[in-house]
């Protein structure tokens, strides 16, 4: 998969629709006139138009301006949380399988914390130490994602260390970082790449649904699920604003699962 | 199979002492004073002076030596005490025996709910295959692609805002279960389906399946005697899986529909900043997904006795 890049068609429109999202939040992050706190409340709960694109919200803030700093916001949290969980996730992992038996052990003991709670109740009480950071987010969230990987990755591993072509590379003399890119990488790259994408949505889910329950990021900053919770008062006059965080936390997760592919 | 229960004991130490670290550093960590924001909850923000303050820090010991406090306050957790809730002042453990009350029958419900879309669905898609699969997966796509309480959301706009079928939010009425709990049973049926299908379709494939129909039992009684079991046991060890999409999806739409639940209890807890109820509502939480997850591998062991230490492995 990783060697060859060859998408399937779904993974091929999952992609297309997280790049024109991504370039939505660039491009409006970059032209828009309006920042994402400016109120404006002579014109409140207005319909897309020639000025504001998307509308106005009930401070007479700019949605496109919001939505595109919501959206980039989403982006960034998910793509650390998983460069994140995936480096360090797939690094113990290897070295667990790998490496020696106590660290293997250790780290048995340690997944095994972790995996007590669920993951939201963690992020939740992370997130109420230091309320409305991103960092705490970020770690939280990574805290959380890791264990996926390290459990993914070390059961392949163990598998891939018994087999005959990487012992006769060891036989031959063969450094480890090489043993690893020629034998281990390949096979559980695919693996890696598919719990990358659910991470990504995850992370993504996570961060919006702390919004919603008002212990995420914190207005007036500008977050999918917080503005799901601002702007759902508003449902019967001005539909279209509840519709926008919507609609794109929905086509983000969708972009991520078709990414991912078929096997979970 | 002494295994498992060792295993999840240690776990369930690993709860009291990751909620009561968790919760002891929050207690330290908040900004600004304590005794000032806790009476300030409490007797509301007008009324706040250093005489209150003072009184509160007396009365909640807030000036011992951290360590000490730390391991204080470890040993009443380990023997269930949680204290009062510094909002009210009722007793900890009275509320939280009340909302797990409401959470379990929102769960029981939108799990039993869950089950009987799931599983219909899943047997249908892997006994019709396509046309009907595809369409079946793809709905459950999109289902799967919104998170727990945009559904919540929608169904709230569709059936209590516009058509007023069932009421909006709170608690007490058969009605009031509805909503939430066919929120939290589609969401759920949107992943299980997928598991009841390929491991239906893996059993109606195998050649255990076609020999028992070529020796000619009929469908059903090849479905009832050959069938059933196999496609169980994946089925019932996923399920442990999805306990987590559970209870995180509790907390999500107790939230939204203001079911009075732990889920609820524990987001608004956070929210007011009171560490007692976070603590216990945590707590509960953790030991209960713990205890589940017991419970799941022992049904695992007793279905397939034949894994029963393989499936230690798995979560």
């Amino acid at each position: 998969m990783m060697n060859s890049m060859t998408l399937t068609k779904s993974q091929k429109i999952g992609g297309i629709l997280l790049l024109i999202l991504l370039s939505f939040a660039i491009s409006g992050d970059l032209f828009s006139s309006y920042s994402i706190s400016q109120q404006d409340l002579n014109a409140i709960l207005e319909p897309p138009n020639g000025e504001h694109w998307l509308g106005t919200d009930h401070f007479g803030r700019s949605m496109l301006a919001r939505m595109a700093h919501a959206i980039g916001v989403s982006f960034v949290l998910g793509l650390f949380c998983v460069i994140t969980a995936a480096t360090i996730g797939t690094f113990l992992g290897v070295w667990a399988a790998w490496g020696s038996k106590r660290l293997d052990n250790i780290m048995g003991i340690l997944v095994n914390i972790l995996l007590a709670l669920p993951g939201l109740v963690i992020v939740l009480l992370l997130a109420a130490i230091v309320p409305g950071s991103f960092l705490m987010l970020y770690f939280a969230i990574s805290l959380v994602q890791w264990v996926e990987y390290f459990r993914v990755v070390r059961a392949i591993t163990q598998t891939v260390i018994q087999s005959p072509a990487l012992q006769s590379s060891q036989i031959m003399g063969f450094g480890r970082w090489y043993q690893f890119k020629r034998h281990i990488w390949p096979s559980i790259a695919p693996a890696v790449f598919t719990l990358a994408a659910f991470g990504c949505a995850n992370a993504i889910l996570t961060m919006a649904s702390l919004g919603f329950i008002y212990v995420g990021i914190q207005p007036p900053l500008a977050e999918l699920g917080l503005m799901t919770v601002e702007l759902f008062p508003f449902y019967s006059e001005a539909p279209w604003l509840l519709v926008q965080p919507l609609l794109v936390m929905a086509l983000m997760v969708l972009g991520f699962h078709l990414l991912a592919g078929k096997q979970k | 199979m002494k295994d498992i229960l060792l295993k999840r004991l240690l776990q369930l130490l690993a709860v009291v002492w990751g909620v009561g670290t968790l919760t002891f550093i929050l207690m330290r960590a908040l900004p600004g004073d304590m005794a000032y924001r806790i009476a300030a909850s409490r007797y509301g923000h007008d009324n706040v002076d250093a005489q209150a303050a003072t009184l509160v820090r007396e009365e909640l010991g807030l000036d011992a030596n951290p360590f000490l406090l730390y391991i204080n306050w470890l040993f009443d957790l380990l023997q269930f005490k949680l204290g009062d809730s510094l909002v009210s002042g009722t007793p900890v453990i009275d509320s939280v025996q009340h909302m797990l009350g409401y959470s379990v029958l929102l769960a029981v419900t939108g799990l039993f709910i869950s089950i009987l879309i799931a599983i219909p669905l899943g047997l249908l898609s892997a006994w019709k295959g396509n046309p009907i699969d595809n369409a079946v997966m793809a709905f459950s796509s999109v289902v799967r692609a919104m998170p727990v309480f945009v559904i919540g959301v929608i169904f709230l706009m569709l059936f209590a805002l516009h058509w007023n079928w069932f009421p909006v939010a709170g608690f007490g009425t058969p009605a009031h279960l509805v909503l939430p709990a066919l929120t939290l049973a589609l969401s759920l049926a949107a992943v299980s389906n997928r598991v009841v299908k390929s491991s239906a379709q893996r059993v109606f494939k195998s050649s255990f399946y076609t020999f028992a129909q070529v020796k000619g039992l009929s469908k059903w009684r090849t479905f009832h005697r050959h069938g059933i079991r196999n496609i169980a046991l994946p089925v019932v060890a996923f399920f442990g899986i999805q306990l987590i999409s559970m209870i995180e999806g509790i907390v999500m739409i107790e939230s939204l529909f203001s079911w009075p639940g732990i889920g609820h209890g524990l987001a608004h807890a956070i929210f007011a900043r009171d560490i007692p109820v976070i603590q216990g509502a945590a707590l509960i939480m953790g030991v209960l997904f713990v205890l589940l997850n017991t419970l799941i591998d022992l049904l695992c062991y007793w279905i397939d006795p034949r894994a029963g230490d393989v499936k230690g492995e798995r979560a």
